[in-house]
């Protein structure tokens, strides 16, 4: 990157995340809540990037990182007493990355779209093992929790508010973001993407292909996690719905219509989904997803590289 | 103990033939077009409940099943022309995306016009036999029967008629095809509004069995993506024997768990097979 491109960059960067700090001083309580909602969708979206625009490979299973996520954190949030923020963060990172160390061992044997099916039914199994262990997971029921408290043990703790939350979350997100722009810099995201560009060329070149792999999907699988666990958070549940597959379509969904490969575009998918979601389901009721469905296919088929790679071709004509 | 495991070895064979009429049309899109067809459980279930209405309108089932498969046939063919002929010549990963979105919309426009309801489609003969304790329904014997006779039409059609030629042609080599005059995008539209029509007539031949939702179709496309994925993906042959091994599997299974649990055995032989065999257990061992 030039000089220029840098300040660009970090002028950019720092004037959005001006603006979003300052956001829930000038929004209702409503808007704060989808603003905090829609950076935690951003999030998830963000580490099914990492595999879907930097290695190629098509995650259908990221529901799965997410859900298990969200119980590891009730699990945390349920034992303990009383309930830490930090225990519900380990647990839930835990969880997703063992999740994760499992999918990656199995899936990353396929290519292409043998790996979207097998990612996706993964996901249905751990579905449907949460959704029939009803003992532990509370079934279709799902599990509720109190919100534990900001802090740190032995220093101080305050109440979640909805202002701090969403700053909390915000921070959370922001330094995710900037760990995975580092790491897709480095040179192990060099070698992601040149298993994307041509996979056979980078195992002769001699990188162990099916290592860079494995550790792509359980890098992803703990960041999505990490969304799973500001989800519980924030939401005070933890369901079995959010494990099924659909979820993991929309994270699909929100990478496509941000644009694949760019980081910041699976915040703004997950952004203009939501926002277009709020305003569809004012005319369409619960159907929100029928208009929805349909700009998502034009969108496939007419603006493969997203809004942000739209926008940037855009600019730069 | 012994009379449990022969009924469910006949609930497995009957579940097993509906599950790869179900699959071997999503193997034939995929072998033919190399498109995931995600929107497949949707046109399976949209088949049943174009059924429902035919039922209700006409009061025969065999109609039905005509209509059902006809009419979806056509919205496939339709979906094709618009959705995925774009697609043509891009990743395949592309047309996954895509029927992921048209799924979303079959399935939300089924929730908005026929309701969260199930409906019942009426079977043609209520008949029943006696198997040991159990009064069997000769209606699923009949399924299995059907079903079969369905995909050996498919086979024979691929095999002798002219467009199953061009199909089989289209499959081996695109350009080649084209350049010998056959009409490839055609043949692509044909293929998928066939693989369609297939969906759709096992809607309505399991209709009777459960109830028709707008939801019926998410169970059945991830069946058959596994059937599918153990198959072989792209071999007829091989998606048949696995929907019968796969069912035969679960409903052993249903012997002692749910059958909600059951369907993790399912996913056990999943996982066995890309362990074993990535490339599908009924295939010949790839060069």
């Amino acid at each position: 990157m030039s000089a220029r491109r840098t300040i660009v960059y970090w002028t950019g960067f720092s004037v959005i995340l001006a603006l979003l700090i300052v956001a829930p001083f000038a929004l209702p309580e409503f808007w704060r809540r989808f603003l905090t909602e829609i950076l935690i969708w951003g999030l998830l979206a963000m580490s099914s990037d990492i595999l879907i625009g930097y290695t190629g490979m098509v995650s259908f299973g990221h529901s799965a990182f997410f859900g298990l996520g969200m119980y590891g954190a009730a699990a945390a949030l349920l034992t303990t007493r009383p309930p830490s923020l930090g225990l519900a963060i380990l647990y839930g990172l835990v969880a997703a990355a063992a999740v994760a160390a499992f999918v990656a061992y199995f899936s990353t044997r396929l290519r292409d779209i043998y790996f979207a099916i097998t990612t996706l039914i993964f996901s249905q199994i751990f579905y449907v093992i949460i959704f029939t262990w009803t003992d532990l997971t509370g079934g279709e029921n799902g599990l509720t929790f109190s919100r534990p408290a900001l802090g740190i043990p032995g220093l101080f703790s305050v109440p979640f508010t909805t202002q701090t939350l969403y700053w909390f979350v915000l921070a959370i997100v922001t330094a995710s973001y900037l760990v995975l722009r580092r790491v897709t810099q480095s040179p192990f995201g060099m070698v992601l993407q040149s298993i994307r560009e041509n996979e056979t060329r980078t195992r002769a070149i001699g990188y162990p292909v099916e290592r860079y792999k494995i550790v792509a999907v359980m890098l992803s699988g703990l960041f999505a996690g990490l969304a799973g666990v500001l989800y519980a958070v924030q939401n005070r549940f933890a369901a079995p719905d959010f494990v099924f597959f659909l979820v993991s379509g929309e994270v699909v969904i929100y990478n496509v219509m941000g644009g694949i490969g760019t980081l910041v575009g699976p915040i703004l998918g997950a952004g203009v989904f939501l926002l277009l979601r709020e305003a569809f389901s004012r005319f369409f009721t619960e159907f929100y997803l029928i208009p929805l469905g349909v700009i998502f296919v034009a969108m496939v088929i007419f603006m493969p590289q997203g809004l942000l790679g739209f926008m940037r071709r855009w600019l730069n004509r | 103990m012994l009379e449990q495991i022969l009924i469910q070895t006949i609930n497995g064979i009957v579940a097993g033939m509906i599950l790869a009429l179900v699959a071997s049309g999503l193997t034939l899109i995929f072998g033919i077009m190399d498109v995931v067809n995600f929107a497949h459980g949707e046109l399976f279930m949209l088949g049943a409940y174009v059924g429902v209405i035919t039922l209700a309108a006409t009061g025969s089932f065999w109609l039905a099943l005509l209509v059902a498969s006809l009419v979806i046939a056509a919205l496939g063919a339709a979906i094709h022309v618009t959705a995925l002929r774009p697609l043509l010549g891009r990743d395949p990963l592309n047309t996954i995306l895509a029927t992921f979105g048209i799924s979303l919309v079959l399935q939300n426009y089924a929730l908005w016009q026929f309701g969260p309801v199930a409906r019942k489609i009426q079977e043609p003969f209520t008949g029943h036999f006696n198997l040991f304790y159990l009064e069997y329904p000769w209606y699923r014997l009949v399924i299995a029967a059907l079903s079969a006779a369905i995909i050996g039409a498919l086979w024979l059609f691929l095999k002798y008629g002219t467009y199953g030629v061009w199909i089989r042609a289209t499959t081996q080599d695109r350009v080649m095809a084209q350049a010998m005059g056959i009409p490839v995008p055609q043949v692509l539209t044909v293929v998928f509004a066939i693989g369609a029509g297939m969906a759709a007539a096992s809607g309505v031949l399991f209709g009777p069995l459960v109830g028709v939702n707008h939801a019926m179709g998410l169970d059945w496309v991830l069946k058959a993506f596994i059937v599918v994925v153990v198959g072989g993906m792209g071999n007829l042959g091989g998606s048949i024997a696995a929907a019968i091994l796969i069912s035969l599997i679960e409903s052993y299974a249903s012997l002692w768990v749910s059958p909600a649990q059951a369907i993790i055995a399912s996913f056990v032989v999943l996982i066995l097979t890309l362990l074993i065999r990535p490339t599908g257990l009924f295939v010949p061992t790839p060069k």
